[in-house]
């Protein structure tokens, strides 16, 4: 078992014959990851060679679904053609779309995310700007690297690429059930609690990690969930202490407005829920490690 | 981005949304036509993005040309809240106000669609009603597809209670101010006050705006509403070569891959600082997940141009990312500065780990630069650069 991704998915890359998805759709299939089409209207019928897999382009998702039974897509395709392909995929039905594209523009976002709930939320959204999500050993849906760790009982739920990278890489020796990266957009498909509601559901995870960043009140909402509904030990790490107020970090949702979004914030409310918290990525690995290992 | 008023009065007026005349000057002199255009009278008001800019002397009614002359010169160059103001916005005078509202629409994170805000309480901080006075504080959602249609424009007015007698043009200004709000691609538009004026009419009579600079691809417009004037020399730099860079005001130049890292980094360093002589981060700069050997050259060469950094940290997690190009750009960056005669003095702290470490960590082993030292673990390799840049 493993949350929302395993070896028995079958995945479509919308956007595998840019670049980025030539490059990620290679990695992929590097990992074991069963890549069964990519689309491109305008290249259907073709067909990309991998190192010696070929893989076929369909002209539309429907069409790559009906063909081979995919039921994941990773999108890579440009910013400004994202919400078209985020449309076509929930308009297919497909079950996960995972949405690596960064710099969408939020009322895009919005649109897609509303499109979803107008068409019943069938298809669950991960992502905008996120790296995707791994099962180690199973499966790797977008661009998290493969080689970092190994399939074990940890669950991680992350709204930084490379801190998730981080921390699979301390915790390499013990190992993740699964490995999701949920994105640093202002407006986001799959949340915290999304993640941790399924990670606590899942019998092969024994422990949460969960990665958040100043910005929005995502973090609070996921410790009163923790309070409420999880009952495995989850432990947390907040990036942005010392973030000075109204600078974006980087990522678009990542800003302190106010007294609204700030890293102390978010600390004591999961302490409140019963996490521990870490200073650092090196300090949360230790935390989760003492738990795991009394 | 955040836009100053004039420039959110003019986004009104262009989709509709009733506003008096203003227009903005940058001199005292300029002040005298302007006024006299607008009739004699007019309200000076400075022009920074910063709120209380009343309470500080920041808005003066002028009584005639010359009047405007010498309040426009008294403002211009007054520092509100650390905010100096290069411009100030000549108004035509509001006719006498009978009642203040509040109207916004915003992105609601947390619910993941938009909101509109509304209260026949306008005036002050909307913060401040929705703590003392929750009930006057109306919070409707918008659907993204739907948008504010008359019907919703009417539901947000009868929750609000907006008076009968300006029900109406309420209700038509929240669809102008939608329309702003959507086709100018906005995170928040607001308007406080909204004002109803002696002879009745509804007016906005200050506001707030501010856009998604991911959405700069269909709104080739919005370049020229960039404060250039207001940017850090070192950020404007760093915008200029792709850089995500923010300066910071401590002593620790911070490069590393990935938004999250990044600002983890942050932390590590201000924590390690505590102990040395409470240095901080200069900076954030994220170089991103493919970073190139170009892109880290570009990158050091604006931190080492910076004159607060004391010391760097590069703190790389190679996930897409490969260290063995991280390190060779360290060693290409360097011998690039040297080139253009620039001496670098300022030590470096190299932690890398992941895809290729072991690769990235012999380029610089090989390099053997007296300023470049490895360190194997972040922590580690942050204290380090607190103590070099605290000595």
């Amino acid at each position: 078992m493993a949350i929302f991704l395993t070896k028995e998915s079958k995945v479509i890359v919308q956007g595998m014959t840019g670049s980025e998805g030539t490059k990620h759709t290679r990695r992929m299939l590097a990992s074991g990851t069963n890549i069964v089409g990519g689309v491109n209207p305008r290249k259907a019928g073709t067909s990309v060679d991998f190192d010696g897999t070929e893989v076929p382009v369909f002209g539309s998702v429907a069409e790559a679904m009906e063909k081979t039974g995919a039921d994941v897509t990773v999108i890579f395709v440009p910013p400004k053609f994202a919400k078209g392909a985020v449309i076509e995929a929930i308009d297919a039905g497909i079950g996960l779309a995972v949405v690596i594209t960064e710099g969408i523009a939020v009322h895009d976002t919005a649109a897609f995310w509303a499109y979803a709930g107008s068409k019943g939320n069938k298809t669950r959204i991960i992502g905008p700007n996120c790296p995707g999500l791994i099962t180690p050993g199973q499966s790797n849906a977008g661009i998290i690297p493969a080689d970092i760790t190994t399939s074990g009982r940890i669950g991680l739920v992350s709204k930084s690429g490379t801190l998730t990278y981080q921390m699979m890489y301390e915790l390499s020796d013990i190992g993740f059930s699964s490995a999701v990266g949920i994105g640093g957009d202002p407006i986001i498909g799959t949340t915290h609690i999304d993640a941790l509601k399924a990670f606590q559901d899942d019998p092969d995870t024994d422990l949460i990690v969960m990665i958040g960043e100043i910005g929005g009140d995502a973090e609070e909402r996921a410790a009163a969930f923790i309070a409420e509904h999880v009952t495995k030990p989850v432990v947390g790490y907040v990036a942005g202490f010392t973030a000075p107020e109204g600078k974006t970090m980087g990522h678009a949702g990542a800003i302190v407005s106010g007294s609204s979004g700030t890293a102390q914030a978010k600390k004591e409310a999961l302490e409140a829920a019963g996490v521990k918290v870490g200073k650092t990525p090196s300090e949360t690995a230790r935390l989760a490690r003492a738990i795991l290992q009394g | 981005m955040d836009l100053f008023e004039y420039q959110a009065r003019d986004l009104f007026a262009k989709h509709g949304v009733p506003v008096l005349a203003g227009e903005v000057i940058d001199t005292p002199e300029a002040a005298r036509e302007v006024a006299e255009r607008l009739g004699g009278k007019a309200v000076v008001k400075a022009q920074v993005k910063t709120g209380g800019r009343g309470k500080a002397g920041g808005v003066k009614v002028a009584s005639d040309p010359e009047d405007a002359v010498a309040k426009a010169g008294q403002i211009l160059g007054m520092d509100i809240k650390g905010h100096t103001v290069h411009k100030v916005m000549l108004a035509e005078l509001a006719p006498e106000i009978a009642s203040e509202y509040y109207v916004s629409f915003l992105l609601d994170r947390a619910n993941r669609t938009f909101l509109a805000i509304a209260s026949v309480e306008g005036g002050m901080e909307i913060e401040e009603v929705a703590a003392t006075n929750p009930a006057a504080v109306a919070k409707i959602p918008v659907d993204a597809i739907e948008g504010v249609t008359p019907a919703k424009a009417r539901e947000i007015v009868e929750a609000a209670a907006f008076p009968a007698d300006v029900a109406d043009q309420v209700t038509e200004i929240l669809q102008t101010l939608w329309k702003t709000f959507l086709s100018e691609d906005a995170l928040l538009v607001e308007v406080n006050p909204l004002a109803k004026v002696a002879d009745g009419r509804v007016i906005a009579l200050d506001g707030k705006v501010s856009l998604d600079e991911n959405a700069d691809f269909r709104q080739p417009e919005h370049e020229a509403l960039v404060d250039h004037a207001a940017a850090n020399p070192l950020e404007a730099a760093a915008k200029a070569k792709g850089l995500n860079y923010v300066k910071l005001d401590g002593e620790v130049g911070i490069i590393g891959n990935g938004a999250g890292l990044v600002m983890s980094t942050l932390d590590v360093v201000a924590y390690a600082g505590e102990g040395h002589g409470n240095v901080k981060p200069a900076n954030f700069l994220d170089i991103g997940g493919g970073a190139s050997a170009e892109v880290m050259a570009n990158g050091l060469e604006i931190i080492l141009g910076d004159p607060d950094v004391k010391s760097v940290f590069v703190n790389v997690f190679g996930g897409i990312t490969a260290c063995d190009a991280v390190a060779n750009g360290i060693v290409q960056a360097l011998e690039l500065l040297k080139s253009k005669g620039e001496e670098v003095t300022k030590p470096l702290v190299v932690r890398l780990d992941g895809n290729n470490a072991e690769l990235g960590r012999q380029i610089l082993t090989d390099a053997d630069h007296p300023l470049v030292e490895q360190v194997d673990t972040m922590d580690g390799a942050a204290e380090r650069a607190a103590e070099l840049a605290a000595k």
